[in-house]
């Protein structure tokens, strides 16, 4: 059997990679935020793959300090043996506005969705990088592709994780360790329960599936659907000039 | 944060004020502050049952985990948020099936116990309700109650069938029926009118499991009412599995007006009735047979932008044969038929749920495009006649019916306010009881 790790397991997209991972008997270690949720997870798991071992533990990337959380990936790692699958998923979507009048808010944000995430990947690239196998696969967003008003400070904590796993995938080549970029477009999960769903949104299930692949092609950076990576083209494309005076 | 909520029919939506979320089941959620609370399942009602202005809406579509599967008695646990094609797909390949499905697998558990909802085995044995064991049901208060025959039975019978106004249903327990594989043997048989129907009615629907007939409600005259009749069973051991086919068919986008008028309503109704029909029994995935609208991502949106209404009823077998057809002379005449005009009978198994609609008689639904007051005034006809004969308007379908026939048609409603709860409220049920 193979093994997983799942940080940010209570995120749909996750939920989703977990059911696809499990259905390929791959052992799991399930982290996530709300420990109430992770047992019933974990119980939900077993009633779905009775063969596939569930573990569990709770963490938060803003209550725990980095030590306690470096310890608890230890802990997955000692329980698992070799892990062929890291996955980091958690993150949360602030609000702008807020961030824009209160600067606690803004650090928050980008400690969750950035300088956290790169604090997992300096542990975890490590822990890889001794077994000389295995994929981190982080989700990002096309988000930090280019700064927009209506999200800049989500788009700069994702577009760091962008930036640093480009260089972490340069770095980690060497001994053989796949390190995948996912850019997600608009997916309809808990984080955008209450937006309005047009033609651009794609189902959890199909980003989970896309994920997956990727992660069994040893794919460097996917974009989830495929065709943000042209929609983004076009959006990078646009001149600075004129971009600052979109409304976006 | 507020969001808008649409149910299947797209003429009703409400936005609500405040959406809960829940992500554990055990985890109490704030009612405190709020007056209005109702639960979203999956929207899969056509009218304004799943819907509430000015309220907290509790989203179930993150509960959706297993609890517990017994497989070996069949019985299976999970959070009401779960739809039934992700229980199938757990039970079917285990050699289960569920005890009794509507005609699309994209309703929640919670969802159809809230409508007691029936399928093609009601005459056989009765409708969703009469399998569930128990579940927990979580009052405004935050009390939450286990409830079964032997426990809390009072709150029991008021919430199967009871529109989620009891309360929010946070897991539920249900039996299951055993299966030897995922095929269904299938058979057809044409009827040129009416008569012609309840005489093979009452030949078929005491031999087979499942039952249901498509009617042409355009045609008239001597041809009133005919149809083809569709018998079901789960089929035994087979040398070859049939796979379901993977559906890519969807409607993407809103149309400014509908695909569905008298003309194609013609065409279509004209070329169903007289397909090539096979005398020999087929066999076919149970997807196909149960669920064929399902096979159409988002297959209410061909209706346009105004939307569609269902309307369906139950009426008395007493009369039902001369009160059917005068509800298909009006439709006829009018010519503003539905393409889906399902016609089925009911039997005398009864799940307990006071509100509930299935019950014994003869049940008939149709889809209208929404032609505004056109539509409207057709209803009022059909009220007339459903009063008159004695019969129900299903709920889960509704968008217009009147105090009056909710009254008239749900005898126990009496007894089910008792058990409401005070701050679960729908757009439903302000429009036919009051607040
Ligand atoms: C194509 C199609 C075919 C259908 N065929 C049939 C059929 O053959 N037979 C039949 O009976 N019905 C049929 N229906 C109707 C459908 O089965 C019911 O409307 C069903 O209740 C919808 O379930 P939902 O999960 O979408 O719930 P919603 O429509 O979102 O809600 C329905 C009601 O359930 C309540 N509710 C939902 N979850 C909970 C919960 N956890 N706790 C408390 N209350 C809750 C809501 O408040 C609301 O009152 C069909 C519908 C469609 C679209
Ligand atoms: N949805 C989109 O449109 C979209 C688009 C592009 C990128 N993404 C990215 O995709 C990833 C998955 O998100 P999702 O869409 O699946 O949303 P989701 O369901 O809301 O998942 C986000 C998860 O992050 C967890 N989380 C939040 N704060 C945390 C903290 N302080 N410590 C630990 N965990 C925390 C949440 O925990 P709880 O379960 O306890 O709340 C939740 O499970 C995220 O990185 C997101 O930025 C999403």
């Amino acid at each position: 059997m193979k093994n997983a790790i799942i940080i940010g397991a209570g995120s749909t997209i996750a939920s989703c990679v977990i059911d696809k991972l499990a259905a390929k008997d791959f052992n799991i270690y399930l982290l996530a935020r709300d420990s109430e949720a992770l047992l019933e997870k974990q119980q939900d798991l077993n009633v779905k793959y009775p063969n596939a071992n569930i573990f569990i533990q709770a963490f938060d990337v803003l209550a725990n300090s980095m030590d306690q959380i470096t310890e608890k990936i230890n802990i997955c790692f000692d329980t698992l043996g070799t892990v062929e699958v890291v996955l980091i998923a958690y993150g949360t979507l602030p609000n702008q506005k807020l961030c824009e009048n209160d600067l606690k808010e803004e650090s928050s944000a980008l400690r969750i969705n950035g300088v956290s995430v790169l604090e997992i990947c300096h542990h975890v690239a490590n822990k890889l990088q001794l077994q000389k196998s295995g994929t981190l696969a982080v989700i990002t967003s096309v988000a930090g592709l280019r700064g927009r008003q209506s999200n800049y400070i989500y788009g700069a904590a994702k577009s760091m994780v962008n930036i640093y796993l480009q260089g972490l995938r340069n770095r980690v080549n060497q001994y053989g360790v796949q390190v995948l970029t996912v850019m997600p477009g608009f997916v309809d999960t808990k984080m955008t329960a209450e937006f309005k769903k047009g033609l651009l949104w794609a189902k959890p299930g199909k980003v989970a599936d896309d994920i997956v692949n990727a992660i069994f092609k040893k794919k460097d950076i996917i974009y989830t659907p495929w065709f943000w990576r042209y929609i983004m083209l076009i959006i990078k494309s646009i001149p600075e000039s004129i971009f600052k005076k979109m409304k976006l | 944060m507020s969001h808008e909520y649409l149910s299947w029919g797209r003429i009703n939506n409400a936005t609500s004020m405040l959406d809960y979320a829940p992500i554990s089941r055990n985890k109490n959620l704030d009612f405190a502050d709020v007056n209005r609370i109702l639960t979203y399942g999956n929207g899969r009602s056509y009218g304004d049952v799943c819907l509430s202005d000015q309220a907290s809406i509790i989203n179930s579509r993150f509960l959706n985990k297993f609890i517990h599967f017994d497989r070996k008695d069949g019985i299976l646990t999970c959070e009401a948020g779960i739809t039934l094609q992700e229980i199938l797909k757990l039970i079917v390949p285990t050699g289960w099936f569920l005890s009794v499905t509507p005609g699309t697998q994209y309703v929640t558990l919670g969802g159809a116990i809230a409508n007691d909802v029936h399928g093609k085995n009601h005459h056989a044995v009765g409708s969703f309700g009469c399998f569930v064991e128990e579940f927990e049901l979580c009052l405004s208060s935050n009390e939450r109650l286990i409830c079964s025959k032997a426990q809390n039975a009072n709150y029991f019978f008021a919430t199967i069938g009871g529109l989620g106004l009891t309360g929010w249903i946070v897991w539920a327990k249900i039996r299951l029926l055993p299966i030897c594989n995922p095929n269904m043997v299938t058979n057809s048989y044409k009827f040129a009118n009416l008569d012609e129907y309840f005489a093979l009615n009452t030949e078929l629907a005491a031999n087979n499991d499942y039952t249901v007939a498509w009617i042409d409600c355009l045609s008239s005259g001597a041809k009133l009412g005919r149809g083809i009749y569709f018998t079901g069973a789960h089929a035994g051991y087979q040398e070859e599995l049939i796979q379901p086919k993977a559906s890519h068919l969807g409607m993407p986008i809103y149309l400014p007006v509908s695909l569905i008028n008298r003309y194609s309503l013609q065409i279509f109704n004209f070329l169903y009735y007289n397909r090539r029909q096979s005398s020999a029994p087929v066999m076919q995935h149970y997807e196909p047979f149960f669920y064929p609208l399902d096979a159409i991502n988002n297959w209410n949106r061909l209706y346009g932008q105004k939307g569609f209404y269902q309307y369906q009823f139950v009426i008395p077998f007493t009369n039902a044969r001369e009160v059917i057809a005068e509800v298909l002379k009006h439709i006829s005449k009018r010519k503003m038929g539905s393409f889906l005009a399902v016609l089925k009978t009911m039997g005398d198994i009864g799940s307990g749920g006071l509100l509930s609609f299935a019950r014994p008689g003869v049940t008939l639904a149709l889809d209208f495009a929404n032609q505004g007051n056109k539509t409207i005034e057709l209803f009022r006809i059909l009220d007339q006649i459903v009063l008159e004969a004695g019969g129900a308007i299903y709920p889960a379908k509704d968008a217009c019916m009147s105090p009056e026939l909710f009254m008239r048609g749900y005898p126990n409603l009496d007894k089910f306010k008792l058990l409401k709860d005070p701050k679960f409220s729908s757009n439903f049920w302000r429009r036919v009881v009051g607040e």
